[in-house]
């Protein structure tokens, strides 16, 4: 790039990318053949050029063009715009001077800035829809045991059909390799204390209190609590739920219920289910690996297993089911109206529903291990 | 004279936290067609998201037969929105149900009838718009224009007082979206409905519409309302290019 700040009319452009000049008392800025849209640097611009007002593009000495170098020329044109001068344009080949004002012209246009929420800001409104959301599926779910809202049975069998019988062989693997998990690490540190004897036991409370439930909350929340959020996400895209609104249909109780109670029905199943698979999957390292017998092994598991440490993992197992559907629900409600929005609404049930049930596993541990269970 | 069905008071609408159109203000006769038009982005479909009462309006109101549709009790604004019948832009069909199921749902959560009954009703609705084998079939598989036909026909299925139509046109064939235009008619002059109609296909402007009422993105509210000839004629200078333009096209 040349520069020149002396009157230089007649300057040569011929091999110059650009050169300065003040021609007839304007300042202008000639662009050679050898420009070829580089980028454009504020240094080199006149310091006279601030009080000039106008400034001329002549492109007489340009020679082929295309979209790049156009687009090049457009965001010179802008950046001296942007600088408050009026810029005039001159002798550019044909067809680039009018894309050029087609390209001015789209600027009116614009459309205004979406309002950018601060974070803070963001996680308090995400807040309170989630907690009026808690509170409308409570109200639905009084006014559906008091009569006043109907749940469609063909609806919660098919969510039923959804959530049961397809999600329960991945619970039953995932469980049976934690019960082996579980029981080689607590069958080693009992070991070292010569009280193998109540690796059974461990291995049974540990899967019917903690670990099925916990388990089978993750798994559903990736395979159902997912699949509920993309089905009522696309729903909201495709304006299906306002469809329901219009008609005075509560989208809560008739499409939240339905997957709730399906998820609620299900779930002491899934945990029987997983529960059973971990402590008959413990069994093998305690017989293989610690030498317990397979009839000791059972006994011993009876004998630890108690009516609480049964109630205690199934109202855990069901407060994470809730948890699960409630995640998935609220997001597939909340979600925006496009095809991206399905996506992102998938993605943040999956994440929710993890959180919340780590931390109401850690909240009822304490809970009940507070008041003496 | 009878009142309007619906007033529309010193009304302001929002889309994404910025106002698009404000200080409307008009009424809907009883009977008339009248279509929302402008150009794309000035909010004719968040105006009608509002006259449905699925959005809170940023400021003004909306009255249906002389009721808030947005202020007091849910109970009784449900039951003034079940007197509209609503045709969304993208069909908005149950994508889970059948087209027939699309149809007896608000049938049988909102009327006394039998399942017989509600399934004639239906039947009959789907035969009006020129669906009547499609009884059984899901949404996913109809074409475009069976869909938006699919979506008329359940916006009729409570035989709604009041037609809201969301560019009924969009992405049909001329040929169709003049026989959806030839259906509204129909059912104005048979069933008595009130119709409004959003849209930017002129043709369907003219072809529907008793009166149209033009909003301007720029300057964010109602620049005329009036029969489309009196506006392609005596109307504002961009409400006449607008028209003349897309007119001529």
């Amino acid at each position: 790039m040349t520069s020149s700040h002396s009157s230089a009319a007649a300057e040569d452009i011929e091999g110059a990318a650009l050169a300065w000049g003040v021609e007839q008392g304007v300042w202008t800025l000639r662009l050679g053949p050898a420009w070829a849209g580089a980028a454009f640097d504020d240094a080199a611009l006149p310091a006279a050029l601030a009080a000039a007002g106008c400034v001329r593009i002549d492109g007489h000495a340009l020679g082929r063009w295309d979209a790049g170098l156009a687009a090049a020329l457009w965001m010179l044109h802008e950046r001296l715009r942007q600088r408050g001068l009026q810029v005039e344009l001159s002798g550019l080949p044909a067809g680039l001077g009018e894309l050029l004002v087609l390209a001015q012209a789209g600027e009116a246009a614009r459309e205004p800035a979406a309002a950018v929420r601060p974070a803070l800001g963001h996680a308090l409104h995400e807040g309170r829809l989630t907690i009026a959301f808690f509170g409308e599926v409570l109200i639905a779910l009084a006014r559906w045991l008091g009569g006043a809202a109907r749940v469609r049975g063909g609806d919660v069998l098919q969510q039923l059909d959804q959530t049961g019988p397809r999600s329960a062989p991945i619970v039953l693997l995932s469980c049976a390799l934690v019960g082996v998990m579980l029981a080689y690490m607590a069958g080693a540190q009992l070991e070292r204390i010569g009280a193998q004897g109540f690796l059974a036991g461990v291995v049974t409370v540990g899967m019917v209190r903690e670990l099925a439930g916990l388990m089978t909350g993750v798994i559903l929340s990736g395979r159902v609590g997912a699949a509920f959020a993309a089905q009522l996400a696309t729903m909201r895209a495709g304006e299906e739920i306002d469809a329901l609104r219009v008609l005075g249909v509560d989208p809560v109780a008739h499409l939240v219920l339905p997957r709730l109670l399906a998820l609620l029905l299900m779930a002491p199943a899934l945990l029987a289910f997983g529960a059973l698979a971990g402590i008959a999957a413990g069994a093998v390292p305690a017989t293989l690996v610690y030498g317990i017998g397979a009839s000791e092994y059972l006994q011993q598991s009876l004998r630890a297993l108690t009516a609480a440490h049964l109630w205690i993992g199934l109202v855990k197992g069901l407060l994470y089911a809730a948890l699960v559907a409630l995640a998935g629900c609220r997001e597939g409600l909340h979600a925006g109206r496009s095809a991206e929005a399905v996506g992102r609404a998938t993605t943040a049930a999956v994440v929710k529903a993890l959180v919340w049930i780590v931390t109401a596993a850690c909240a009822t541990t304490v809970a009940f291990t507070a008041i003496g269970f | 004279m009878q009142p309007p069905l619906m007033q529309v008071q010193g009304l302001a609408v929002a889309a994404g936290g910025q106002i698009v159109q404000q200080g409307l203000d008009f009424e809907l006769r009883r009977g008339e067609v009248l279509v929302v038009v402008g150009p794309s982005g000035c909010g004719k479909s968040t105006l009608l998201r509002h006259l449905v009462g699925l959005e809170q309006p940023a400021a003004g109101r909306v009255l249906f037969d002389g009721q808030d549709l947005h202020r007091g009790a849910e109970a009784p604004r449900a039951a003034l929105r079940r007197r509209f019948g609503v045709m969304f832009q993208a069909g908005a069909l149950w994508s889970s149900m059948t087209l027939g199921e699309n149809l007896m749902l608000p049938l049988r959560l909102f009327t006394a009838l039998d399942a017989g009954e509600c399934e004639r009703r239906a039947r009959f609705k789907l035969a009006l718009v020129g669906l009547d084998g499609c009884f059984g079939l899901l949404p996913a598989q109809l074409s475009g224009g069976m869909r938006k036909r699919a979506a008329l026909a359940r916006a009729l299925a409570l035989d709604p007082e009041l037609l809201m139509l969301d560019e009924p046109g969009s992405g049909l064939d001329p040929l169709n979206a003049a026989r959806l235009d030839e259906l509204v008619l129909h059912l104005r002059q048979y069933l008595g409905t009130t119709v409004v109609m959003v849209t930017h296909e002129i043709a369907s402007v003219f072809a529907v519409a008793d009166r149209a009422l033009f909003l301007d993105p720029q300057e964010r509210r109602m620049t005329a309302i009036g029969s489309p000839q009196e506006l392609l004629a005596h109307g504002p200078a961009a409400v006449r290019a607008f028209l003349g333009r897309a007119a001529a096209t």
